[in-house]
């Protein structure tokens, strides 16, 4: 009955919330971005096409900071295929790249031929076809941004990748709306999970793309719950005296590392998903929470005020020997470990104002992302190039983007009061 | 504001003597408030309009604490020595929802939530409360009563509120 409620829900949702417009500020000063010319798809006449494919591919490649779009309007000629380019046009344009594609609809199915086309050695680099049913042309179009982007850089795109987050809305006084929120990475296709009176927190992705685990006061008392996305399942984890709270699942997903106080004060523990058996991480009377896996799964990352204020401390799950990572600053909370596990990334206090910032465990450096008051909750793209968190913009909670160098910054728009707490999800195809 | 806080306990605390129950008032809005899941409340709970109305004869049912800290002030010291002179008469559960400004990380919040709802239940058991009747729940920085960025704003939602 849930399960077809949430389903309705999802119905709903998507016809009444279609996809959102960025806000897209690129900050200049880091690496010139290379310039690229995605060409309008060509298509044949008498179709009618949900999308602008073309224009998607631009925004995606824009957003990743690494590219400079040419603006549609610059364009001398809109070629759709390799045979139609002159280098040349493109060239006195200031355009490296270019991308022509075509598109076509047979029998309910959506075929894009594109390729990517280097100026300066006039030489095809990329051609290919993608095939997606014709509802599903916003992902075809992310498809073709992967591919493109991947090539050019040789990072894989993160394009057809998701976005778990909160939303909170005042109906009245005393009385808040929230949603558990799911979206594709750009902000489109925003569906509701869970819909609640009652505090909804802490979303978290499993690394199969399949689960995810989040907490809601929906009984009155914080709990985790685990929800299977394929299945629509749902199932509460935990129902512990005190704090139930910051879930996150183990790199092989088998476990679920969470913070209780049932014991005292706020502990970091593990739960073995298939026995639900927990062991007990940390043992101290001080806050510890905010658990974040090591990427070899053998330890943990957690804010602790053991030393008076948060800072990050890691602690080894086999032995429970805890070092102190932060020293930089007196508020280093909620760490997410860097890709390539070579830093961490959180929150980190500069006189009263609390930023996004970097700590390279190399050089030891803590370097700040962010410029805004009161970031948070920072959330690291599977391929490590950007991330997400929750900032305040004119007083109300939004999401922004910044990339791991700082030199790319975007919001995206909300549709939902205050938005929070934004996860960013494993590669998914 | 705290001229008239002062004022105001002064008066819920002779109102609580002259009536002996005067506080029942407080204690039903208080359950009308909401912490089932789907329930309409039924009336608003904010406690600054009762200051700004006249007086009636209530309890102080928020109390109030320093930025970061989990201490109990003076104040909210002197407003729960009144209420737990009310509680020993009852003998229902007593919920704590602790709560906390919005600045720093969710989680952290949630956790500073609790040490603010722990440190009201101790001080309820260590005069005479028994323990059992008292459960706590941390809200941490999700609901706030008031939505500012300012210091004033900030003031109002480092809170334990008493249901």
């Amino acid at each position: 009955m849930l399960a077809r409620l949430l389903f309705l829900g999802m119905i709903l949702t998507m016809s009444v919330f279609s996809h959102a417009e960025l806000t897209i500020e690129i900050n200049k000063g880091n690496d010139d971005p290379l310039p690229i010319a995605v060409v309008p798809f060509g298509w044949k006449a008498g179709v009618t096409l949900p999308e602008d494919v073309g224009a998607i591919i631009e925004r995606d490649l824009h957003r990743s900071g690494l590219f400079d779009p040419l603006s549609r309007e610059d364009m001398l000629s809109r070629p759709s295929n390799a045979s139609e380019v002159y280098f040349r046009d493109w060239k006195s344009l200031g355009v490296d790249y270019v991308v022509v594609g075509e598109l076509a609809v047979e029998g309910g199915t959506l075929v894009a031929k594109y390729e990517l086309l280097d100026v300066n050695t006039q030489r095809s680099l990329l051609a290919g076809t993608e095939t997606q049913p014709a509802s599903r042309s916003r992902f075809l179009a992310h498809t073709i941004s992967d591919m493109i982007y991947e090539k050019l850089t040789n990072i894989r795109g993160a394009f057809r990748t998701e976005l778990l987050y909160v939303s909170a809305v005042r109906e009245g006084n005393d009385n808040f709306r929230y949603r558990l929120l799911k979206s594709d990475i750009d902000g489109a296709n925003e569906v509701v999970l869970v819909d609640s009176k009652q505090p909804i927190l802490a979303p978290t992705w499993a690394p199969d793309g399949q689960r995810i685990a989040y907490v809601s006061f929906e009984t009155t008392r914080p709990a985790i719950y685990l929800h299977n996305l394929v299945s629509n399942e749902r199932k509460q984890l935990t129902n512990f005296r005190g704090l139930n709270g910051a879930p996150a699942f183990s790199p092989d997903g088998n476990k679920l590392a969470m913070v209780l106080s049932k014991d005292g004060s706020p502990d970091v523990y593990v739960m073995d998903l298939s026995t639900q058996a927990l062991q007990r991480v940390t043992n101290h009377f001080a806050i510890d929470t905010e658990p974040a896996w090591a990427p070899d799964g053998k330890s943990l990352f957690f804010t602790s005020d053991r030393g008076g204020k948060p800072q990050i401390y890691k602690v080894e799950l086999a032995t429970g020997y805890v070092e102190r990572v932060t020293f930089e600053g007196d508020y280093n909370a909620r760490a997410r470990v860097l890709g390539d596990g070579l830093g961490l990334v959180m929150v980190h206090r500069v006189n009263g104002n609390f930023h996004i910032a970097v700590q390279d465990f190399k050089r030891k450096r803590v370097e700040i992302l962010t410029s805004t008051e009161l970031d948070e909750s920072p959330s690291v793209a599977p391929n490590g190039s950007m991330m997400l968190y929750a900032t305040k913009h004119n007083g109300q909670g939004v999401l922004a983007a910044v990339s791991v160098d700082g030199g790319v910054k975007y919001r995206l728009p909300s549709r939902f009061g205050d938005v929070r707490e934004p996860a960013w999800s494993p590669y998914l195809y | 504001m705290k001229y008239q806080s002062k004022l105001f306990l002064s008066v819920a605390m002779t109102g609580a003597l002259l009536t002996g129950c005067a506080s029942t008032d407080t204690e039903d809005s208080g359950q009308s408030s909401d912490v089932s899941t789907y329930s309409e409340p039924t009336q608003s709970v904010d406690t600054s309009a009762y200051e700004r109305e006249e007086p009636q004869v209530a309890l102080e049912t928020v109390f109030y604490f320093e930025f970061d800290q989990a201490t109990l002030t003076s104040k909210a010291r002197a407003d729960l020595n009144a209420q737990i002179q009310r509680l020993k008469k009852t003998t229902g559960p007593i919920r704590l929802e602790g709560h906390a400004d919005e600045r720093g990380t969710r989680e952290y919040n949630m956790a500073l939530g609790e040490r603010r709802a722990m440190a009201v239940a101790d001080y309820m058991a260590i005069n005479g409360i028994p323990r059992y009747r008292i459960e706590t729940v941390s809200y941490g920085e999700e609901r706030p009563v008031s939505f500012g960025q300012s210091e004033s704003s900030y003031a109002k939602n480092r809170r334990v509120e008493l249901k």
